[in-house]
């Protein structure tokens, strides 16, 4: 006791702020399964289709007049790659969803160029979720899912959908890009959910 | 920036899964019925899996995830791959 030297001390902070298998990045690795879109905000729709079929729409104007907050968060890829304290600006799914009616338990979130991902409806609720659209105080570059991504970091990042254009809610579960090949449906980098049957 | 490479890349991948070439034999996409190369096909690596898109119009063609113990391979964008028999 008492002889850990400072160095030590620091390593051991960092590895405990990484889930298993983690390792910490300063930079901020682009990643994507497809070519990029570039959606001009006047053209950016976002749409929420509940399980009874009911459709609510905000564009851009409206996004932003919802309240914002400041986010900071670490996020954690699948990949393997982890980048701490991640600051971001957006719209808190609990807001957005606050007037829409539903009992479904399953969302899947779709992009503009075709990707989708399955989450708990739980999950991108109380605090947990955000579409963002600013990071590191500028718009969000489209290479990183500008003008609007989701934000979930508790979950690996690929959740995240880039690009994000809407929500479908449902009563059961749809798998999204990934979770159609052999990646985990729930994703929990603390309990390393990396591919189905983890 | 993010780019793609061309089919030929996914030559060592796709060789862990068929005896043959995959890369030379002819993609039809199932969305546009574009008819090529699978060579020419549009290819994603920096990404959880492999991604094959279409020349055409984008769309998936092709996806392998390699998980610690198996491989998924998706070809539900392929209406064909047409592989020569020698």
């Amino acid at each position: 006791m008492g002889i850990v030297s400072p160095g030590f001390a620091g390593r051991r902070r960092e590895g405990t702020n990484l889930p298993p298998g983690q390792y910490l990045t300063h930079d901020f690795p682009v990643l994507s399964a497809g070519p990029t879109p570039h959606i001009r905000t006047e053209h950016w729709e976002f749409t929420v289709t509940t399980e009874t079929g009911e459709v609510r729409k905000w564009d851009w104007a409206a996004l932003l007049a919802l309240p914002a907050e400041e986010i900071t968060k670490d996020i954690h890829c699948v990949t393997r790659w982890s980048k701490l304290e991640t600051s971001w600006k957006g719209v808190s799914l609990d807001t957005v969803l606050a007037d829409v009616e539903t009992g479904a338990d399953f969302a899947l979130a779709h992009s503009y160029g075709g990707y989708t991902t399955n989450l708990p409806l739980d999950d991108l609720l109380d605090g947990q979720a955000w579409i963002a659209y600013e990071y590191d105080g500028e718009p969000l570059d489209p290479e990183h899912g500008g003008p609007a991504r989701l934000l979930v970091p508790h979950l690996y990042f690929w959740k995240s959908a880039k690009w994000v254009r809407g929500l479908v809610l449902s009563d059961t579960e749809d798998l999204g890009f990934w979770e159609t090949a052999g990646y985990h449906e729930y994703g929990d980098p603390w309990r390393e959910q990396r591919y189905a049957g983890d | 920036m993010t780019t793609h490479l061309d089919g030929n890349a996914a030559a060592g991948a796709l060789s862990e899964l068929f005896t043959v070439d995959i890369t030379a034999a002819i993609a039809r996409c199932a969305g546009c019925a574009q008819t090529g190369p699978f060579a020419d096909t549009h290819l994603y690596v920096d990404a959880p899996g492999l991604v094959a898109r279409c020349p055409g119009c984008d769309a998936v063609l092709l996806r392998v995830v390699t998980t610690p113990t198996d491989t998924y391979l998706d070809l539900r964008g392929l209406t064909y791959l047409r592989v020569p028999n020698e």
